[in-house]
């Protein structure tokens, strides 16, 4: 694999050859943007009316401290997913040790926990009354100091062992799709092991960390029940306060869209890291980098820095949730229901991954063709959405949804006295709807990231050999973007099962999800009972990871064809 | 290259989803549709609400059906569907919440001489747009092993400097906290109101998420006195008789304990008005009555029935008679107070 700076130039050559009058891809990834973007203006379009009264009251009580806990947030979180992704990333596709295949995959799943439930769980194990500081108090006596878990770094820590992740697995494509090629002439040229791991392997994988860290630092914006059950103020928890407390849902609605502009800052900062550099696939044949064999100490390292990670961030809490499961057995938690739960949460995750997959598909190759920056500007604000609250962008949705319901409600009233109720409020659709609003950054950052991959050489070959702009895509993209479209697939089925204020506002009459029983219990304070609903969750979240694991055996992301070429090849 | 897959694939992909999309919203159509039944939207669980829809139907044959969700994603919702919703009973918690749903207009009032004379008159609204159909009480809570129950006295005594570090308070996020201290500045007035919640403050309280996290904290010993509802402590009590914590009923010489409601109202567009008064009234009866009794360990609104037995050994106490309404009213109010002491 050669790595090629290209410049812009190719691009500018690619929209002469590949983008004609008449073509719809363009359009296509406008029309969806826009239609994405909509919820998201609403919110915004409150900023037109500040609601100055309630800005001066937080201006002399707490916006300061609501700025600076959330760039902590932003900070630790963001170091913390940074070296455990990519670490762990590294260590995984570089090295052979023991227990290597299943750390693969077992590092993924931690991202199945929601972060409330995680939250929950580690203040359940860690905090004054729990197991391990009234072990700590009873060895050592009542007064000795223990760290306290409500803190800003118990928040970090909770918030890094959900989210890292997003890194990871985006970091781990990466890494494995690179070329062995390079990493050899690296060697060869005389670098040692952390070398090359610094100036080859993370500099070809920066637009994939990028992607990743984007995500879950967008996530960790936008998230709610953590950082509201260890008390600590940051932005979402001043919209919820303004808005439940106040009554004041502009006002909340507002201080949304200042989240959002934190939000565009990121999205900015991610930009700058992919920076101008394109590293595209210059040559057919991918052979993956053969991963060395560790020995001695430092293969037990390994095997206990990942065992370390899967332990603290999965073992244990869904340890702690099987506890509390069992000993609820009978309890408000119990019910026969499960399956039908567990069904529909499946199937609306799988429904949503297929669609947001498909929508960010269109998205990006539209992007891709057509270069024009207001489509551009468009699908990065569509994107936006993820950094939001949930129930903000379900309000957000709600607005557009009902007012859609009512003009039709009142035309066919006005003009056949007949009335079409409500379609879309409260309709699968509008769920659907809301959870691409919500998630279609998630589907898109992957593949983005992986379409920067693909030499624009190739698309203009084929379309020289006669192939349509759609068979480009059909063709050349998606087979070689297989691993990028698993990921996206895999992470927003994850955080659809997920989600839970969006689910709760606009679900279908009578279309229980295992997040909205997790609410049922939690608002009345049945924590323990929660525990099932959640591992059920969790186990709802393997399933995508043990699916994609085997259809896709460790090399990612290669088409057949290229691997059958590299099996040709006399070096491997 | 495998260039077919996708082909093959997107067809029979886009016919699935296009049927799912459609199936659903008929289905949540003819839900609402039928004769015969009432359509509840309702922030209280399932768990506590199903038992006496279920006699409510064994009853009256009237079909309940319900949808739950959080207090203002339901007021959101009510909201937005304007005179399309489904809805014909809207259940919630605290009369900031009710009080808040009749303000925007999205109830009615009802006449029902039934409900005049099983929930009393300051458990309700003026001509019935909400009704009160179970009271919380709000006491002080204390460590059995640490405190005597002599030392305490009212809710303003918590600010005394000898509670310093031994005070545990649920998050001002929560709508408890904003109705009692509301509940203060209607019978107190703002200032003193402050001057007590500063005081609290300065006491350096822990902030907890939840009020059974904060009465298991008091009985391991991270403190010693806190403020919850009664019946997180029965939900603790009746697992665990021996659990190391009391209710003090404070302010038994002046206003009383802080109480607060769980309600329901006849939402504006009700299409099942009459079947909606007639949940609302069955909701009021004895029977019913006695089931959010036991079901949830909160005091009937009817005062006719009798309280489960944990929170009857607990003893009488003087409740706090302000009109609730008004401290509905003050809750925006409550709330910046709090953001000014830091209360979190």
């Amino acid at each position: 694999m050669h790595t090629s700076q290209a410049s812009t130039t190719p691009y500018r050559l690619l929209r002469l050859r590949l983008w004609q009058k008449g073509d719809l891809w363009p359009v296509a990834a406008g029309a969806i943007a826009l239609l994405v973007a909509t919820p998201i203006l609403v919110v915004v379009s409150s900023l037109a009316t500040p609601s100055q009264e309630i800005w001066a009251h937080l201006w002399r009580t707490y916006l300061l401290e609501l700025v600076w806990n959330t760039l902590v947030l932003i900070a630790g979180v963001g170091t913390g997913v940074l070296i455990l992704g990519t670490g762990l990333a590294w260590v995984v596709t570089m090295y052979r040790f023991p227990g290597r295949r299943f750390f693969e995959w077992l590092l993924i799943l931690p991202m199945a926990m929601p972060a409330y439930v995680m939250g929950f769980v580690f203040l359940a194990i860690f905090d004054y009354p729990g197991p391990v500081q009234s072990t700590w108090r009873w060895m050592f006596g009542a007064k000795t100091w223990f760290p306290d878990i409500v803190s800003p770094g118990g928040v970090v820590l909770v918030m890094t062992l959900v989210l890292y992740p997003y890194v990871y697995l985006l970091t781990r494509t990466a890494f494995s799709e690179q070329s062995a090629s390079t990493v050899e002439a690296a060697r060869a040229l005389g670098l040692d092991e952390v070398s090359v791991f610094w100036k080859v392997m993370l500099p070809l994988a920066r637009p994939s960390i990028a992607a990743g860290l984007a995500l879950a630092l967008m996530e960790a914006l936008a998230d709610f029940g953590t950082v509201g059950i260890y008390g600590y103020s940051t932005f979402t928890v001043a919209i919820y306060r303004v808005w439940f407390g106040l009554f004041n849902r502009e006002a909340a609605t507002e201080l949304a869209s200042v989240l959002l502009c934190f939000t565009f800052g990121l999205l900015f900062l991610e930009r700058r890291m992919r920076g101008r550099a394109r590293f595209s696939q210059t040559e057919g044949c991918v052979r993956p980098v053969p991963p060395r064999l560790l020995v001695g100490w430092r293969a037990w390292a390994a095997t206990a820095i990942c065992g370390g990670v899967v332990t603290t961030a999965f073992l244990l809490p869904v340890a702690q949730l099987l506890y509390w499961t069992l000993s609820t057995l009978g309890g408000p938690a119990s019910d026969a229901r499960y399956p039908m739960f567990l069904a529909n949460t499946l199937i609306l995750a799988a429904v949503t991954a297929l669609i947001a997959v498909i929508a960010a598909v269109v998205l990006a190759y539209g992007l891709r063709l057509s270069r024009s920056p207001i489509v551009a500007c468009c699908a990065r604000f569509a994107g936006m959405g993820y950094a939001l609250p949930g129930a903000v962008i379900a309000v957000g949705v709600l607005l557009p949804l009902a007012f859609v319901d009512h003009s039709l409600d009142d035309f066919l009233r006005r003009t056949f006295g007949i009335s079409s109720g409500l379609l879309l409020t409260g309709s699968m659709a509008g769920l659907v709807f809301a959870y691409l609003v919500r998630f279609l950054a998630v589907s898109s950052q992957p593949l983005e990231a992986g379409l920067v991959k693909i030499t624009p050489s190739m698309d203009m070959a084929a379309r020289s050999l006669g192939t349509s702009p759609g068979g480009v895509l059909r063709r050349i993209h998606v087979p070689l973007l297989r691993g990028s479209l698993g990921c996206a697939a895999i992470l927003v089925f994850v955080d659809v099962m997920k989600e839970m204020p969006a689910t709760l506002l606009l679900r279908p009459f009578g279309y229980d999800t295992l997040a909205v029983r997790i609410w049922q219990l939690t608002s009345e304070s049945f924590w323990e009972a929660a525990a099932l609903p959640a591992l059920t969750i969790v186990a709802g979240g393997i399933l995508p990871v043990l699916l994609l694991i085997r259809r896709l055996p460790p090399a990612v992301m290669r088409s057949r064809a290229m691997q059958e070429r590299c099996d040709e090849s006399p070096l491997s | 290259m495998r260039p077919q897959w996708w082909r093959h694939y997107s067809s029979i992909v886009l016919a699935v989803l296009l049927g799912l999309l459609l199936w659903q919203p008929m289905a949540s159509l003819q839900a609402a549709g039928s004769a015969g039944e009432v359509v509840v939207y309702s922030a209280r669980i399932e768990s506590l609400i199903k038992p006496m829809f279920d006699a409510f139907t064994e009853k009256t044959g009237i079909q309940v059906k319900y949808f739950t969700a959080g207090e203002k994603e339901l007021f959101e919702r009510l909201q937005s569907e304007g005179a399309n919703t489904p809805a014909d009973v809207f259940m919630t918690v605290d009369v900031g919440n009710l009080w808040m749903a009749e303000h925007a207009a999205l109830l009615q009032g009802i006449k029902s001489e039934v409900i005049d004379k099983n929930i009393p008159s300051h458990l309700r609204a003026k001509d019935n747009e909400w009704v009160g159909l179970s009271v919380r009480a709000r006491p002080i809570m204390y460590s059995t092993e640490r405190v005597k129950p002599s030392e305490l006295s009212t809710y303003e005594a918590l600010g005394d400097p000898k509670w310093n570090g031994k005070l545990c308070f649920r998050t001002s996020k929560k709508v408890y906290t904003q109705s009692l201290v509301a509940a203060m500045i209607k019978s107190l007035g703002e200032e003193r109101t402050e001057g007590i919640v500063r005081a609290w403050m300065a006491n350096q309280p822990r902030i907890f998420e939840s009020d059974s996290k904060l009465l298991e904290a008091i009985a391991a010993g991270q403190c010693d006195v806190g403020i919850t509802n009664t019946y997180y402590l029965a939900q603790l009590v009746a697992k665990d008789g021996k659990f190391p914590v009391a209710v003090f009923w404070p302010n038994q010489g002046d206003r009383g304990v802080h109480i607060n409601i769980s309600g329901a109202g006849v939402t504006k567009h009700a299409k099942h008005r009459d079947n909606a008064i007639k949940l609302i009234e069955f909701l009021s009866s004895t029977e019913a009555q006695n089931l959010v009794a036991d079901a949830n360990y909160e005091y009937p609104a009817n005062p006719t029935v009798k309280a489960s037995t944990i929170i009857v050994a607990w003893g009488d106490f003087k409740a706090d008679t302000v009109d609730l309404a008004a401290a509905g009213e003050l809750q925006p109010a409550a709330v910046k107070l709090m953001d000014r002491v830091g209360y979190k």
